[in-house]
């Protein structure tokens, strides 16, 4: 029977409570800890043959009969009104199949925010004409004032929402009793996603069906943003995913580019390809939003965090959200009194998107910096300080948590942080080296709903049913492992189908680190279910009874002794097959589900040119059961990249008169390269959180990228005892923060 | 003057050779992927920097959106596609698939013929001469290093 549950949902700190349907069935329990036959173990990808090939079709790759191809107009201005937009000469011209303006699709508009926004879009049949026909466009802009400075925003209350404000205790008081106060101004830049594959839709219509192929991290989102805008039944949306080039929370809706390739299928009659350059892509699908952060910690001589106040905002852009900047501050330490005040700056900048623990990263930089300048003026070991002020329970809400193994972490990090006397002894001529930690705090509990089924065919071979999207971080696997270790099957028996919203039940977005915690309960449910109709088919047929039953390396495996191979007892079905049918239950009442870690990282500061070289990082990550420990390492390792390229070289620079966004290129946006990797030792607890669902697992793409940033910039005042307080640490960032270090040293030396 | 914007050109790509007229700004990339349907080399940036277009073209690495397919006139290719035969990888593709030296997979067919590339020329490579090798190819997801342990393992 279908259970009505009402629960809460969480997606990156955003909280709503709502209905699911879960099926009733009986309580799974977790495994124990540690490795199983399959799940726990190190397992190659199973789409690794597809994508070693080539053979991987992504959305880049769909070439459908008779598909006409979009160019987009943007705005070439931060703020612009088009006075007369003329689409005549596209339409006449015999080899322009389609142009389309605000008129014809909500994604357009006559007042561009944004350098970068779309006005109109044309389709032509070939992809290399496209942006020709751009040129038949006529236009007459007329060129506004853009509003490109967050503070003067906040001055002018040009805010996304109201100020968003937050206390607990009384930090005023507690302030006033502190031994200690330490302030500072903190900034991060902006940064682009920059996944591999570009946003891409190819849209069709098949009867009354839209079909959609579409480079995304949500199928379910797509096809509902689709149905709501276009006021079209969403079972007439279909939404396809199979392969899919990288998004790190850019690509969780429809996006601009599917808006237009509908609006263009639907004028032309044709398949229509809307596919972003890189140079769009870097425009107009969203960024790390840079951030101001002005903090302030209080504590008592011995280390005990009595106050913390934190000013954030956040320069969200022309559209957007304001992110959770200030989550760390709210939740990472035991601190009675904490206020916090947080704007959401509405800008003339292309908008944010969620990145990778939005808000997370940036807070984490500055309320980790701020704690190691506490460490410094208390004269206190900075790991000490951190496991001084560990939160037993959240303050912010006032729960326990479902499970915490933070000090563990912080245990396991010791050996690392001990080697910062042999690292800093390796300093020679300008390079200085030193050692620097940051704790980690983040979401990854995943929740319902979420369905998945598991067929067992009468040859004994699993497949995994689900419209779930693989966005590249091996979920695809994962599933096969869980689904092969619940029915006692070689992983080569199990085969996982996804990608496809007309061929699988909901599935939940991949974002907010909740695939594997959503999806795997809800796979392992399934194939349980499976599992419970194959034993109870033995045992009529073998007449036995169904509690000596279980499945086991291909067998169904009776406790007295006999086995049957699988496809002896599914072959009984012929052509049919067994459906087990599986939902993600509700997480656990009046908890809360977190992932925690620490990295430490050594640097190498060159004092004389402000050059700095990332050298080691060690991440000790707590999310609960680890599946796959091959892919849950490589998840770690591109996190810290991605904080490395953060912290050091990527940034979106716009001009700050006109708000053109300059670094479009590749060439000008410096991505991390091979050349940039440090090594890297990644340690897991791999302890399930036995609170959480019936695999004790939470996601893991997220917490690794949170607390790279704080861990290097205090690795450079470990070694150099300057202390940056700016995104990225440039030449420039570096140099000044040396050069005041020695103005300090200079002035507090004796006459 | 007549104005030639257009050209037949043969090419072999993986031991198949192809006639196609081509528009004299079409890039190989494009004649690749877009006329001869080998959508496995992918376009991340079109600026030279991504490197996931990167072709083998007569035994020399190159970023095929940084070559005109009329450049390519007379030339023998060598794709992501070419390397292996039916059913089998080779065992640089093996040890991308064993290591975990792909995430989302679109920067994997250029990271394999960087690689393939290097193993040609230098079948031991150094650490370094392994790094140096796919400087040009960015990947977002993996961090490189199972990359960098495939290709060695390959080597070995």
């Amino acid at each position: 029977m279908a259970r009505l549950i009402r629960t809460e949902k969480e997606v990156e700190g955003r909280y709503t409570e709502q209905w699911v349907v879960v099926e009733e069935d009986a309580a799974i329990d977790q495994w124990p800890a540690g490795p199983r036959e399959t799940v726990g173990r190190p397992v190659p990808r199973v789409d690794g043959y597809e994508r070693a090939r080539g053979q991987a079709l992504f959305t880049a790759d769909v070439a459908l009969p008779g598909m006409l191809h979009a160019a987009v107009l943007r705005s070439p201005y931060a703020r612009a009104r088009v006075r007369r937009l003329d689409l005549s000469r596209a339409r006449e011209a015999d080899w322009v199949l389609g142009a389309i303006g605000p008129d014809d699709c909500d994604a357009l508009t006559l007042e561009p925010g944004f350098h970068g926004e779309p006005v109109a879009a044309v389709a032509v049949d070939s992809p290399g004409r496209a942006r020709e026909a751009l040129e038949l466009i006529d236009v007459d802009w007329e060129e506004l004032e853009p509003l490109l400075d967050p503070e003067e925003a906040v001055r002018r209350n040009e805010l996304h929402e109201e100020p968003r404000r937050y206390e607990r205790g009384d930090a005023d008081a507690a302030f006033a009793d502190a031994d200690v106060v330490v302030e500072a101004e903190y900034r991060t830049q902006t940064v682009l996603h920059n996944p591999l594959e570009t946003h891409q839709s190819v849209c069709r219509w098949e009867g009354d069906t839209l079909e959609v192929y579409i480079s995304t991290q949500f199928i379910w989102g797509v096809r509902d943003d689709i149905a709501e805008s276009l006021d079209l039944p969403p079972d007439r949306i279909r939404v396809i995913c199979n392969f899919m080039g990288g998004g790190f929370g850019a690509k969780n809706g429809a996006h601009a580019q599917t808006f237009i390739a509908i609006a263009l299928a639907s004028q032309t009659g044709r398949p229509v390809r809307c596919a972003l350059s890189r140079r769009e892509e870097n425009l107009a699908t969203g960024n790390r939003n840079s951030t101001i952060q002005r903090l302030r910690a209080g504590a008592r001589s011995d280390g005990t965090l009595v106050a913390l106040e934190g000013e954030f905002v956040n320069a969200v852009g022309w559209k957007g959200w304001s992110g959770p900047t200030y989550g760390p501050m709210e939740m990472l330490y035991a601190c009675e009194n904490v206020r916090t005040l947080t704007y959401g700056a509405k800008l003339n900048l292309p908008p944010n998107a969620a990145f990778r623990a939005p808000g997370f990263v940036e807070g984490t930089f500055g309320l980790e910096c701020l704690l190691d300048e506490l460490a410094g003026r208390l004269e206190l070991d900075p790991l000490e300080l951190r496991a001084r002020n560990h939160a037993d329970r959240d303050l912010a809400d006032d729960r326990p948590y479902s499970s915490k193994n933070l000090l563990e972490c912080y245990r396991r990090a010791e050996p690392h942080w001990a080697r910062r006397d042999a690292v800093r002894a390796r300093s020679e001529g300008p390079w200085r080296r030193g050692v620097g930690l940051a704790s980690q705090i983040w979401y990854g509990g995943g929740g319902p709903p979420s369905y998945a089924w598991v067929r067992i065919g009468s040859d004994g071979r699993a497949t995994v049913i689900t419209a779930m999207q693989d966005i590249g971080t091996g979920t695809r696997t994962a599933m096969a492992q869980i689904a092969a270790e619940e029915l006692g099957l070689p992983l080569d028996r199990v085969r996982v189908s996804l990608g496809d919203s007309s061929r699988g039940p909901y599935a939940s977005i991949s974002a907010g680190s909740s695939t594997t915690p959503s999806m795997g309960p809800a796979v392992r449910a399934a194939a349980a279910d499976a599992a419970r109709q194959v034993i109870e088919i033995a045992a009529q047929r073998y007449h036995l009874e169904e509690r000596l039953l279980t499945m086991q390396g291909g067998k169904v495996v009776s406790s007295d002794g006999g086995s049957w191979p699988l496809e002896e007892v599914t072959g009984l079905l012929e052509d049919a097959q067994i459906l087990g049918k599986g939902a993600r239950g509700p997480n656990p009442t009046g908890m809360r589900v977190l992932t925690f870690g620490i990295q430490v990282a050594d640097v190498a500061v060159d004092v004389e040119t402000g050059e700095v070289r990332v050298e080691r990082i060690a991440a000790i990550h707590d999310v609960g059961r680890v599946i796959n420990p091959l892919g849950a390492q490589s998840q770690v390792e591109g996190g810290i990249i991605q904080g490395v390229g953060h912290t050091l070289s990527e940034e979106r620079l716009v001009d700050p008169a006109s708000g053109i966004v300059l670094t479009q290129s590749l060439d000008a946006y410096k991505l991390p390269t091979i050349a940039d990797v440090p090594e890297i030792v990644v340690e897991l607890l791999d302890i399930p959180d036995e609170h959480l669902t019936n695999l004790g697992s939470k996601g893991l793409g997220e917490p690794p990228i949170v607390p790279t940033a704080a861990a290097i910039v205090n690795a450079i005042r470990d070694a150099t005892g300057a202390d940056v307080r700016s995104l990225p640490v440039s030449r420039d960032e570096m140099l000044r923060a040396l050069r005041e270090a020695r103005e300090r040293e200079r002035a507090a030396a004796p006459a | 003057m007549d104005v030639v914007t257009s050209q037949t050109i043969g090419v072999e790509v993986n031991g198949t050779t192809y006639e196609r007229e081509v528009e004299a700004r079409r890039l190989l990339i494009h004649l690749l992927r877009d006329d001869l349907d080998l959508t496995g080399s992918h376009i991340g940036c079109d600026t030279g920097n991504c490197g996931a277009c990167s072709v083998i073209l007569d035994r020399t690495l190159v970023k095929s959106c940084m070559v005109l397919a009329i450049q390519a006139d007379g030339a023998s290719i060598e794709t992501v596609e070419g390397l292996a035969g039916e059913e089998q990888l080779t065992p640089l593709q093996q040890a991308f698939s064993d290591h975990h030296a792909l995430q989302c997979g679109y920067c994997t067919p250029g990271m394999l013929m960087s690689a393939t590339a290097l193993l040609r020329e230098n079948p031991k490579p150094s650490d370094e001469e392994i790094a140096k090798a796919i400087q040009g190819n960015i990947c977002r997801c993996t961090g490189y290093w199972n990359i960098f342990e495939a290709i060695k393992a390959a080597s070995e």
